[in-house]
C-alpha cells in the first residue's frame, strides 16, 4: 500500500535567494515581525533557553537524590529546586513547545495561508511569554518559590513566605500567551484555509493542534482566575480558599486541575500531530484510519475536561464522584489507544525508513504507551491510593511528558528543520542522539516506577538507604539523558552553517509545506494554492513528480 | 495544484484596509469577528471560575449570603444596572453610526458610552467606600460583629450564629472578586473607548472599515451582560420580605 516517490537528487539543490530569513535584517526586523515563521523562531530560541534552565534544576534534583540524606542542599532549597523545575518545564517549555514553535511555523502553511489570522496578536503572545519568563526568573533570583508547581492552598496562601505572588503572576501572564496562540490557531484553521482545503484534507497535525487550541482557549482562563484568587488571598486576605474564613481549599484544587488536567492534553496533543506526520512520511503511507485519528484528537479534548478530579482521589472528594471520575479517566484512554493502534497499522506493510525523526517517533510510541497505561493504573482508585504522591506518579507523567512530548518535539524539530532553515541536520550524530535520549530516558525514569511502587514519596530531599541503588541508576540515566539533549543543541547550531542544503522536499513528503521552497518565502506561497488531493496522498505525489520536475530554489 | 485567482489580486489593490494575508475584505471581517467571539468565550470561562465558586458557597452558606446581600444597596445597584443598559444602547448606536458613516454621531455616541461607563465606576467606588466604612472588606478590615445581631431592616431574618457570621467573609470575598474583575473590565473598556474616540474624530471608522468598533461593541455588551448576572446574584438574594 505504500508508495515510493523519487524526487530529483537533492545534492543539486541550492538555497533560495529570497526567504523569510533574509527578507529583512537586523534585530528590529525580528522583534517587531508579524511573520509567523519568525515568531516561531523567536519562540524556539526562548523555549530552548528555558528548557535548559529547567533541565539544570532537574540535574540538581537528581544530584541531591544520589545519596539518601539531604546533604547537597537543605530541604527547603530542594523544595525550591523541584518547584522551579516544574513551573519552568510545564508553563514555559511543554505548553508552548510544539504549538508555539512548530505549530506556529507550519499551521498557516499547512492550511495554505500566508500567515496566521492575527499576526500582531501572535507577536503579542510571544512578548507575554517572555514577560512571564522574566517574572519566573525574577521569582527565582529573589529567592525562589517552594509550593510545587501546583500552588496548593492553603500552603501557597498562608504558610510560605517565598515569592508565590511573582510566580503566580508569571503563570497568569504566560497563560494569556497560550490563550492567544490557541485563539489564533482556531480562527486560522476555520477561516484561512486555501481553496479546496476541506476539513478532511487537513493534515492530522492541524487537527491535533485544533483540539489542543480548544483546550487552551477554554481551560487557561480558569487557571488565570484561580491564580488571581490565590494572589488576592495572599495580598489582601480574601477568603475564597481560606478555611478559617469559610473558604474551601479543595475548591482551589478543583479549579486548578480543571485547567491543569486538560493542560496535559494541551502538551501532548500537538505531539500526536507531529507523530502522525512523521510516521506517515517514513512509512510512505496514508495514516491508517485518518478520520478516527482526527476525531480521537477531538474526543481527547472533550473527555479531557471531565477527568480532573482523578488528581484528587486522596484529597477528600466524595467516593461517588471519585467513582465517576475514575470511569471517565479510563474512557479517555480509549482515544489515545486509537491513535497508538492507528500509527501501528500505518507502519504495517509500509516502506519504513529509519531517519532520525522516525527514531524519535518510535521512542514516542513505546514510551507514551507505557506512560498512558500507567495512567490507567493511577486512574483506578485502589491503585491510586497506594501510588499517588510517590515516585510512581513522577515516573508516569515523565513518561508521558518527557518520553512522549519531548520525543515528539525533537522528532518534529528534526523533521521540519530542513524546512525551517533550508539545511539538513547531520544524520549520523542525530541518530546517536536519539538513541542516547531513549536509553538515558529509560534509565532515569523506569527505576522510579519501582521506587514509587515500593513507596518512596515524591518531593523529599532525603530517603531511606534501601532506595539508593535505584536512585543512583536514575541519576546516572539523567546524566545520559542530559548528553542526549545537549547533542541536538550543538549539531543543530552547527548545521545552520555547515549542514547540507536540504532542497524543498528532502523527505518526499506530501504536505503543502513540502511543496514550497525551504526556507519559505515570507508570504509562504507565490500564489494561493488550490488543494485537490487528500492528506498523505503518495499516489498524488508520485503522479505529480512523473509529470513535472521539482524546481528547487 | 497551484492556480491563480485574478479576482483576489484585483481586491488587493482596491482596499487600503485589506491586510496582506487575507484574500478579501469579507474574509478579513469574518476572521476578526470570529476571533472576538472566541475571546469572549475565554472571558466566559474566566468569570466562570468565579460563578462556580459562588454557586458552591451560596449553597453551603445560604444564611450568610442572605445577610451579606442585605448589606448592599439595591438603589445603587439598580441605578448601575440601568446605567450599563443605557451604555449598551449608546454603544449599539455608535456601531450603527459607524456603519452609516456618520463621523460626528459616532464620536458623540462613543463619548456618551465613556460617560456612562464613568458613572458606573463612580457609583461602584461609592459602594466600595461604604463597604469599607461598614468594615465589610475581608482581609483588610473585616468585622462579622454586625451579623450576629438582628438586622432592623429585615425583621424576618434571624441573627446569624457566630460561625455562620464568619462565613459572610466568603460572600464579601466573592463580592469584591466578582465586581472587582467586572470593574477591571470596565476600566479596560473605557480606556479602549478613549482611544477609539480619538481615532474616530480623525475619521478612522467611518470610511467603510468598522470592524474595530463592531468588535469593541461585542466586548462592551459582554461586560454589560456579566453585570446583568452579577446584579441579581449579589444584590437580590431573598429580598422578598
Amino acid at each position: 500500500m505504500s508508495t515510493i516517490v523519487m524526487l530529483p537528487d537533492q545534492q543539486t539543490a541550492s538555497l533560495p535567494k529570497r526567504s523569510y530569513l533574509n527578507e529583512e535584517y537586523g534585530l528590529k526586523s525580528w522583534l517587531l515581525t508579524g511573520d509567523h515563521k519568525r515568531i516561531a523562531i523567536l519562540y524556539l530560541i526562548s523555549i530552548t533557553i528555558f528548557f535548559f534552565i529547567g533541565g539544570f534544576f532537574a540535574g540538581m534534583i537528581r544530584l541531591e537524590l544520589l545519596t539518601p540524606p539531604s546533604d547537597l542542599m537543605a530541604a527547603d532549597t530542594y523544595n525550591k529546586m523541584f518547584t522551579m523545575h516544574g513551573i519552568i518545564m510545564v508553563f514555559l517549555f511543554l505548553v508552548p513547545s510544539v504549538p508555539a514553535t512548530i505549530g506556529n511555523f507550519l499551521i498557516p502553511i499547512m492550511v495554505g495561508a500566508k500567515d496566521l489570522a492575527f499576526p500582531k496578536i501572535n507577536l503579542l503572545s510571544w512578548y507575554l511569554y517572555v514577560l512571564g519568563g522574566i517574572l519566573v526568573l525574577a521569582a527565582l533570583t529573589l529567592g525562589g518559590v517552594d509550593t510545587g508547581w501546583t500552588f496548593t492552598t492553603p500552603l501557597s496562601t498562608h504558610y510560605l513566605n517565598t515569592h508565590v505572588i511573582t510566580a503566580g503572576l508569571a503563570i497568569f501572564v504566560a497563560g494569556f500567551s497560550s490563550i492567544f496562540t490557541g485563539l489564533n490557531f482556531i480562527v486560522t484553521i476555520h477561516r484561512m484555509r486555501a481553496p479546496g482545503m476541506t476539513w478532511f484534507r487537513l493534515p492530522l497535525f492541524v487537527w491535533s493542534h485544533y483540539a489542543a487550541s480548544v483546550l487552551m482557549v477554554l481551560g487557561t482562563p480558569v487557571l488565570a482566575i484561580t491564580l488571581v484568587l490565590v494572589i488576592l488571598e495572599r495580598v489582601i486576605g480574601i477568603g475564597v480558599f481560606d478555611p478559617a474564613k469559610g473558604g474551601d481549599p479543595l475548591l482551589f484544587q478543583h479549579l486548578f486541575w480543571f485547567y491543569s488536567h486538560p493542560a496535559v492534553y494541551i502538551m501532548i496533543l500537538p505531539g500526536f500531530g507531529v507523530i502522525s506526520e512523521v510516521i506517515s512520511t517514513f512509512s510512505r503511507k496514508r495514516v491508517f484510519g485518518y478520520t478516527a485519528v482526527a476525531f480521537s484528537s477531538v474526543a481527547i479534548a472533550v473527555f479531557g475536561f471531565f477527568v480532573w478530579a482523578h488528581h484528587m482521589f486522596i484529597m477528600g472528594v466524595s467516593n461517588y464522584s471519585a467513582l465517576v471520575f475514575s470511569l471517565l479517566t479510563m474512557l479517555v484512554a480509549v482515544p489515545s489507544a486509537i491513535k497508538i493502534f492507528n500509527w501501528s497499522f500505518t507502519l504495517y506493510k509500509g516502506s519504513i525508513t529509519f531517519e532520525t525523526p522516525m527514531l524519535y517517533a518510535f521512542g514516542f510510541i513505546g514510551l507514551f504507551t507505557i506512560g498512558g497505561l500507567t495512567g490507567v493504573f493511577l486512574g483506578s482508585m485502589g491503585m491510586d491510593i497506594h501510588l499517588t504522591e510517590t515516585y510512581f506518579i513522577v515516573a508516569h507523567f515523565h513518561f508521558v511528558m518527557v518520553g512522549g512530548m519531548l520525543m515528539a518535539f525533537l522528532a518534529g524539530i528534526h523533521f521540519w528543520w530542513p524546512k525551517m532553515t533550508g539545511r539538513m541536520y547531520p544524520e549520523g550524530i542525530s541518530k546517536l542522539a536519539a538513541l542516547t535520549t531513549f536509553i538515558g530516558f529509560n534509565l532515569t525514569f523506569f527505576p522510579q516506577f519501582i521506587l514509587g511502587y515500593l513507596g518512596m514519596p515524591r518531593r523529599y530531599a532525603a530517603y531511606p538507604p534501601e532506595f539508593q541503588v535505584l536512585n543512583v541508576l536514575s541519576t546516572a540515566g539523567a546524566t545520559v539523558l542530559g548528553v542526549g539533549y545537549v547533542l541536538p543543541l550543538l549539531y543543530l547550531a552547527w548545521s545552520l552553517k555547515y549542514g547540507k542544503i536540504a532542497g524543498s522536499n528532502p523527505w518526499q513528503a506530501t504536505g503543502l509545506e513540502w511543496q514550497i521552497q525551504s526556507p519559505p518565502l515570507t508570504t509562504n506561497f507565490v500564489e494561493t494554492p488550490v488543494v485537490d488531493y487528500e492528506a498523505y496522498d503518495y499516489e498524488w505525489l508520485a503522479n505529480k513528480t512523473k509529470h513535472e520536475v521539482q524546481t528547487v530554489g | 495544484m497551484i492556480a491563480t485567482h485574478p479576482e483576489e489580486h484585483a481586491e488587493h489593490e482596491h482596499s487600503p484596509y485589506l491586510r496582506h494575508h487575507f484574500a478579501n475584505l469579507e474574509q478579513q471581517r469574518e476572521t476578526s469577528t470570529f476571533g472576538m467571539w472566541l475571546f469572549l468565550l475565554t472571558e466566559i470561562m474566566f468569570f466562570g471560575g468565579l460563578f462556580c465558586a459562588y454557586l458552591i458557597y451560596r449553597n453551603w452558606y445560604y444564611p450568610a449570603f442572605v445577610a451579606g446581600s442585605h448589606q448592599l444597596s439595591i438603589a445603587l445597584g439598580a441605578t448601575n444596572t440601568a446605567v450599563l443598559i443605557c451604555s449598551s444602547f449608546t454603544m449599539a448606536m455608535a456601531v450603527y453610526s459607524s456603519e452609516m458613516r456618520w463621523r460626528k454621531a459616532l464620536v458623540g455616541w462613543l463619548l456618551a458610552t465613556i460617560v456612562l461607563g464613568g458613572v458606573f465606576l463612580g457609583i461602584k467606588a461609592v459602594e466600595y467606600r461604604e463597604k469599607w466604612e461598614k468594615r465589610h472588606v475581608p482581609g483588610l478590615n473585616f468585622s462579622a460583629a454586625g451579623f450576629t445581631h438582628q438586622d432592623p431592616n429585615y425583621p424576618e431574618d434571624k441573627p446569624l450564629a457566630p460561625d455562620m457570621a464568619e462565613k459572610t467573609q466568603v460572600y464579601f470575598s466573592l463580592y469584591f472578586a466578582m465586581t472587582g474583575m467586572h470593574a477591571l473590565h470596565m476600566i479596560i473598556g473605557v480606556s479602549i473607548l478613549i482611544i477609539l474616540v480619538i481615532r474616530a474624530w480623525g475619521g478612522a471608522y467611518t470610511q467603510g472599515h468598522m470592524t474595530t468598533v463592531e468588535n469593541f461593541g461585542l466586548y462592551w455588551h459582554f461586560v454589560d451582560i456579566v453585570w446583568i448576572f452579577l446584579f441579581p446574584l449579589l444584590y437580590l438574594i431573598s429580598r422578598h420580605q
